[in-house]
């Protein structure tokens, strides 16, 4: 009877701390939407920074967001599952492949700081191409690239090899296997990856800070070359700063950023199931 | 009714009544092992394999589970190949050349050699595309019209155009089992292989699909020539002109299919095929 | 064909082998400006040194400040994550119906895919308010507050990467201990436990391997003061919010003070590194137990 009471408590306890987790979710949207909520507004979205607080907004970090995130999608995409291919198609137990992945997953685990110190001293200074749009997204594609080919790897491997042994039986080459037949069936599950990634992407700050993308930009970027901000940036400057109302920004600014981040989850989980009802 | 309506009838009688005399003449093996050996890392799944294969007939190979007669079967067309490890010695000859000699285009040699395999496997594409899928990597259809017109011949050389006409362009996977493995055999026709290999084809099919796989079979044979590995003796008796018999690697006997189902050299067969073991 | 296929392989090989320049390029980057840094300043200074002022007009160069903040973060941060983390992997592993685990795994996983500025902000100004009230010595920005967000942003972490230990121990395990009578907890606890000790102690060094990686959090919430202190109630500053702050500034490239982000850079990438190790060899290890 007492060891029941035991078990019966330890599950209580258990089930305490996953609600104190729950609740701490909770109270940071709470929080954050109390604060911010106000905020929010369409000259808000499109606004650019202002010494008032009540007059800046976001659009400059905003579209530096997209800007560096379709372009770090544009590097680390292809690479990504271009490696991935050549690990579980191509180099499967070679010696110098399972280097490679030892070495992919060490890199998952690289704190996102230290790309960013890599980008400054690879991308802006060596490559020179200085604090901009290219350097930020190649910081980033670097900093996803694990990411992409773990997904991408997974996606693979969930291939039947019947499917491949089909293709090989009828003449095909391995490059027109994998192209033809494994890839397209792979497709959710490398997309899905992909936003993975991206989400990771675009809630980055520590990297994008060292490559020297600036906390007190009042543009839009236009090219690669530009200098840039995005919005975690913003938010990590306007909650620096010691008056209150900034804080009210910082806090619209996160909301924002978590609506995007919303958005993209869900546009993975839609694109895999239509992808999976063409399959079935 | 007597008693003897009702006894089954022995292999002797299947073979002898399915009227497998083909004669093979004069014409020269299409498919000749000489020597063969097989091995997985250092472990050797077949051992000395020499057997010549006649044209245009159906050549059964049985035996018990892991006696390697897939095996066998997947080195005629490289398909062991795509297996990291494995090594083989010794020399398959298709035509009178080596297959495994240097320089040998293995991607052509499975053009030549189709294989259709124990589980279906149709690709996850429509019925249309499955079929045209060799052609299409191998470039051996130039316009629509062309492939449409190939694709139409391989599915009524596997029995299942009638079935399948007036819905080329859905999921080959709503098929039933026995209905996907006709899609797999069309599509290994499609690209007009001189040797098509079966891997036990009906073994996951029920009595009546597995019928028509067998009646299929015995047509293709006039234009194709076929291997056939079953685990079913009734199913060789029934349908093949010569058996091989393997066991554990090695092949034991190789003779018209009436002889070794009536009258068998090796006291191993005999056993084998009166029921004694396997 | 054939050649189309050769080219192919190979561009598919360098891609792959951008990984291995990946690694490279992060430890050429960061040797270089430390070897450069450390031409001017004795190891000794660096590594043991009590006083850190880089850019101060006599500067000081000692890292032990930096490491001590880091240090005592992520201690608070382990200290929330591992107890409720663990916990939370047991509930998950041994007890909870499908029904909750489909609920509370997505959540777990918000948990975890939140920005850390985000959690910044809430470290900040919603935490350390709260905690000022029951501890009224506590400092705007101290070390408690980004600590105990920082545990809970990683206690998803924890929670998955022990529960996924825990699945790998054999059914035929637990099964032996319910047969003798054990209630789910001693089973959990005496069996299941001690059989995935490995895996979630691999677990556990991999969090604290992210907890000390950790920006952005402690570089709103945690202060700019270098401080050689274990006092959680203080200001502090990390390796990581110092390597921001520096960037943030005007730091002219090649001067000395350029130079020390990267050596604590350097610093902190051996650190990671070291920990990723020994929990990655400690993963093979509980694999070979099981697998």
């Amino acid at each position: 009877m007492k060891r029941r009471l035991l078990d019966l408590g330890f599950q209580a306890l258990a089930l305490l701390i996953l609600l104190l987790a729950l609740g701490s979710l909770a109270a940071l949207i709470a929080d954050i939407w109390r604060d911010g909520a106000s905020r929010l507004s369409w000259s808000f979205l499109t606004g650019f920074p202002s010494r008032r607080a009540a007059d800046a907004g976001i659009f400059h970090a905003l579209s530096g967001s997209v800007f560096v995130i379709v372009v770090t999608a544009a590097l680390a995409v292809p690479i990504g599952v271009a490696s991935a291919i050549y690990l579980e198609e191509y180099g499967t137990r070679s010696f110098f492949a399972r280097i490679i992945e030892i070495n992919i997953t060490n890199l998952a685990a690289v704190p996102s700081i230290i790309y960013g110190l890599l980008g400054l001293g690879l991308f802006v200074r060596a490559m020179g191409m200085g604090r901009s749009v290219l350097a930020g997204a190649s910081t980033l594609a670097l900093l996803v690239l694990p990411v992409v080919i773990l997904a991408t790897r997974e996606a693979l491997r969930a291939v039947p090899p019947s499917i491949r042994e089909g293709s090989y039986a009828l003449g095909a080459t391995k490059w027109q296997t994998v192209w033809f037949q494994v890839l397209p069936v792979a497709l959710p599950g490398i997309l899905t990856g992909m936003i993975l990634a991206l989400s990771r992407a675009i809630g980055e700050t520590a990297p994008l800070i060292s490559i020297g993308a600036l906390t007190f930009v009042a543009f839009a970027p236009d090219s690669l070359w530009s200098p840039f901000t995005v919005l975690p940036i913003q938010i990590f400057n306007w909650v620096s700063r010691p008056q209150v109302e900034f804080q009210g920004n910082a806090a619209a600014g996160s909301l924002v950023l978590l609506a995007l981040l919303l958005t993209m989850n869900a546009a993975a989980i839609w694109l895999r199931d239509r992808y999976q009802k063409k399959l079935s | 009714m007597s008693k003897a309506a009702i006894v089954p009838p022995s292999l002797a009688e299947v073979a002898a009544r399915s009227g497998q005399q083909q004669p093979v003449g004069d014409r020269p093996p299409k498919i000749q092992a000489e020597r063969l050996n097989f091995f997985y890392a250092e472990t050797r799944a077949l051992e000395d394999i020499s057997v010549a294969i006649h044209p245009n007939i159906v050549t059964a190979f049985i035996g018990p589970s892991g006696c390697g007669k897939s095996t066998f079967l997947r080195t005629l067309n490289r398909m062991n190949d795509i297996i990291p490890g494995t090594r083989v010695e010794g020399k398959v000859l298709i035509d009178e050349a080596d297959i495994y000699g240097p320089g040998v285009d293995v991607v052509a040699l499975r053009r030549r050699v189709g294989m259709v395999f124990q589980k279906s496997n149709p690709f996850p594409k429509s019925i249309f595309d499955n079929v045209a899928y060799g052609l299409r990597i191998n470039g051996m259809a130039g316009s629509r019209s062309e492939l449409s017109a190939r694709v139409e011949e391989s599915l009524h050389q596997a029995a299942l155009w009638d079935e399948v006409k007036d819905r080329l362009e859905a999921s080959a996977l709503a098929l039933s089992g026995g209905q996907q493995q006709r899609l797999c055999i069309a599509r290994a026709l499609a690209v007009r292989p001189d040797i098509l290999l079966m891997d036990e084809p009906a073994s996951a099919l029920d009595p009546i699909a597995t019928q028509r796989i067998e009646e299929l079979v015995y047509d293709l044979k006039k234009t194709y020539t076929i291997v056939i590995v079953t685990h079913n003796m009734q199913q060789a008796a029934r349908v093949s002109d010569y058996t091989a018999f393997f066991w554990l690697g090695r092949l034991v006997e190789y003779d018209r299919t009436d002889k070794m189902f009536t009258n068998p050299s090796e006291k191993l067969t005999e056993d084998y095929v009166t029921g004694r073991f396997g | 064909m054939k050649r189309f296929e050769f080219v192919i392989e190979w561009a598919l090989f360098l891609c792959a082998l951008l990984s291995i320049g990946t690694t490279a390029g992060i430890i050429v980057v960061l040797a270089i400006e430390t070897f450069a840094f450390l031409r001017e300043v004795p190891i000794t200074d660096f590594l043991f040194g009590t006083d850190w002022t880089p850019l101060f007009a006599t500067p000081s160069f000692g890292v032990l400040p930096l490491v001590a903040g880091t240090i005592l973060v992520s201690a608070i941060a382990m200290a929330v994550a591992l107890p409720m983390g663990l916990l939370s992997a047991i509930y998950l592993s041994e007890y909870a119906p499908a029904a909750v685990r489909r609920v509370i795994k997505p959540i777990l996983e918000i948990l975890a895919g939140v920005p850390t500025v985000v959690y910044g902000y809430f470290a900040l100004l919603f935490v350390t308010p709260i905690l000022q009230r029951f501890i009224p010595g506590l400092a705007g920005f101290n070390a408690l507050g980004p600590g105990i967000v920082m545990g809970i942003m990683i206690l998803p972490l924890v929670s998955s990467l022990s529960e996924d230990a825990m699945q790998g121990v054999p059914r035929g395990l637990r099964e032996g201990a319910y047969a003798l009578g054990a209630t789910r907890m001693q089973t959990s606890l005496s069996v299941v436990l001690p059989a995935a000790f490995s895996g979630v102690t691999a677990a556990f060094i991999l969090a604290a391997s992210r907890a000390v990686g950790e920006t952005m959090i402690v570089a709103i919430a945690a202060g700019q003061q270098p401080r050689l202190t274990l006092n959680p109630l203080v200001p502090v500053e990390t390796m990581t919010a110092y390597i921001v702050q520096v960037s943030l500034g005007d730091t002219p490239q090649g001067t000395l003070e350029y130079r020390t982000i990267f050596a604590v850079g350097m610093l902190l990438f051996l650190g990671t590194f070291g920990l990723n190790l020994v929990s990655a060899w400690l993963r093979e290890r509980y694999r070979e137990e099981y697998a």
